[in-house]
């Protein structure tokens, strides 16, 4: 792990513009620091997605420009950015192809030239990481859509990139599954991978305290930590997305005198505990 | 991609998009005949230009041209072809003659003539008309639905398969390397989830079919009713006498070769 204040992607006043005419990011500047974990949300259609798929070369700049790890992505293929910044797309079956779930953790590692023991080495490893060791031999096709989304993340996690991209990890999966899921991603940064994710949803963020990047219509609108941002009723309604659910309960309780910027369940207890306290 | 540009529907109004679709069909099906009856270079000159003021009233001149040009190259490829093998199976030891460079010629300006005439069909006929008119030429419902579901959702699988191409892309895929069968094989990871998804999609739409009654009623009604106006009549009468006129000139008049015609 490098110095933690070091900028692993800039972006600098990033525009794009898709083939078809829309404009879907205009003056984008942005820093993400090693280490870092950082949540882009948005409405749909607010260019979340286009953005990240800058970060690993899959869109090149209309103008301006991305750096990744110091070096420009005109520059340099796919292939080598995804060995620095790992992409976990929002559908596993857009993906997953192989006969085992054994070989689809493989394939990264394959076009990436890995020697075959460090390739069984690290499948071993990734498996393990994601509880998926008892389905090395299934196909991936007949694993349940959480399972088919673990095996997804597990081929990327599988080559260690510095950076893990998420679109909408959230999405199609029960709550519980989601739970765990948001837990591993904590972990993950917490062991010092960079971790960016992709959503709209506001409780799975809460949960997290992230720092959040606001996006609307292409554009930042803000950028900050998640307790801040997203306690902010006319900033989320902006990005049209509602507050967290603890912090409409402590919006409607503001005249009790209860504090408003809360996002996180077991604070909100705590607050809301010592004020009954008091008043007993 | 700029052949497939050549054949794609814009809505936009004229004569000839208001025409009934099965008139036009019948249209083309006259040109692919005749088209196919000589190999002479001269009618298939004519007919080639025969077809010109279709274009000018659709006002497509521009997407027709990008078709043609898009046939270019099989054109060249075709005349190729025609030129090279016919030359080595009959003339060989001796310098080609005119003959067979006019027969070659016809058989390309063949080709170009049948991809001009389903160029203007396709860009003045919607899809939905397309359907309307197989529905009102009797075939079975399910075959005309089938049809206008699979032309409907081609640009939504090349959505897909461009996602599909990007996810692989982000675990280090490199389709452009290799030798010529590890190209093609680049493609597996593309193919299958492509083919998957298209599967899985075609259920679900058969469900969502069912639940909403599809097939209940062995009768169908159309909200829009096709209907043969005087301008229809008056392309199917002109496709019919062409057709005759044709077939007459087959039997009946002597067609020059352009060898003959020109002084060489």
């Amino acid at each position: 792990m490098g110095s933690p204040h070091k900028e692993i992607i800039k972006v600098r006043n990033l525009w794009f513009t898709y083939p078809n005419g829309v404009q879907a990011l205009r003056g984008i500047n942005l820093d993400i620091k090693e280490g870092e974990f950082l949540a882009i949300m948005g409405q749909n259609g607010a260019g979340k997605t286009t953005l990240v798929k800058h970060f690993n070369g899959l869109l090149k700049p209309t103008r301006g420009e991305v750096l990744v790890d110091g070096v420009s992505i005109r520059e340099v293929s796919v292939a080598s950015l995804a060995r620095k910044v790992g992409f976990v797309f929002q559908n596993p079956d857009h993906q997953l192809f192989c006969e085992t779930v054994e070989e689809e953790v493989a394939f990264a590692l394959r076009n990436f030239g890995f020697k075959e023991d460090a390739i069984k080495r690290r499948v071993t490893w990734a498996l393990n990481l994601l509880g998926l060791t008892q389905y090395r031999q299934t196909s991936p096709f007949m694993l349940s859509g959480g399972e088919r989304k673990r095996v997804a993340l597990a081929s990327v996690l599988a080559w260690n990139p510095k950076v893990v991209i998420l679109d909408e990890p959230a999405i199609g999966q029960d709550y519980q599954q989601k739970e765990k899921l948001r837990q591993f991603i904590v972990q993950l940064n917490a062991q010092g991978k960079t971790v960016i994710i992709v959503t709209h949803d506001v409780e799975f963020v809460a949960e997290c305290n992230p720092r959040v990047v606001l996006m609307t219509q292409g554009k930042m609108v803000a950028d900050g930590e998640a307790k801040k941002l997203l306690t902010n009723y006319d900033l989320v309604a902006e990005a049209s997305i509602v507050p967290p659910q603890i912090t409409q309960i402590f919006l409607g309780l503001k005249d009790l005198g209860l504090p408003t910027d809360l996002i996180d369940v077991y604070e909100a207890r705590r607050v809301l505990l010592n004020s009954l306290e008091a008043s007993s | 991609m700029s052949v497939f540009e050549g054949f794609r529907f814009r809505r936009v109004s004229s004569p000839i998009h208001r025409l009934d679709p099965r008139v036009k069909f019948l249209y083309v099906c006259v040109m692919f005949v005749i088209a196919v009856m000589f190999n002479k270079l001269l009618p298939l000159i004519l007919l080639f230009f025969v077809q010109m003021p279709f274009v000018w009233m659709a006002g497509v001149q521009r997407e027709w041209i990008r078709s043609m040009r898009g046939a270019l190259m099989f054109a060249l490829i075709i005349f190729l072809f025609n030129f090279v093998f016919t030359y080595f199976y009959t003339e060989y030891p001796q310098l080609p003659s005119m003959t067979l460079i006019e027969y070659s010629l016809s058989m390309t300006l063949r080709f170009i003539v049948l991809v001009e005439s389903f160029s203007v069909f396709f860009l003045t006929t919607s899809p939905d008309h397309l359907g309307l008119a197989l529905e009102q030429s009797r075939v079975p419902y399910e075959f005309c639905f089938a049809f206008t579901t699979a032309v409907r959702f081609v640009p939504v699988l090349a959505e897909e398969a461009q996602t599909i191409m990007d996810a692989q892309k982000a675990r280090g895929l490199e389709l452009e390397r290799g030798s010529f069968m590890k190209r093609v094989r680049n493609y597996i990871p593309i193919l299958i989830p492509l083919i998957v998804s298209a599967i899985r999609r075609s259920l679900e739409l058969a469900e969502a079919m069912e639940s909403r009654a599809w097939g209940a009623s062995e009768k169908r009604t159309n909200l829009y009713v096709l209907k043969t106006k005087r301008p229809d009549y008056a392309l199917a009468f002109v496709s019919v006498l062409m057709l005759i006129l044709a077939v007459y000139a087959l039997y009946f008049l002597p067609i020059p070769s352009l060898t003959t015609l020109l002084p060489f």
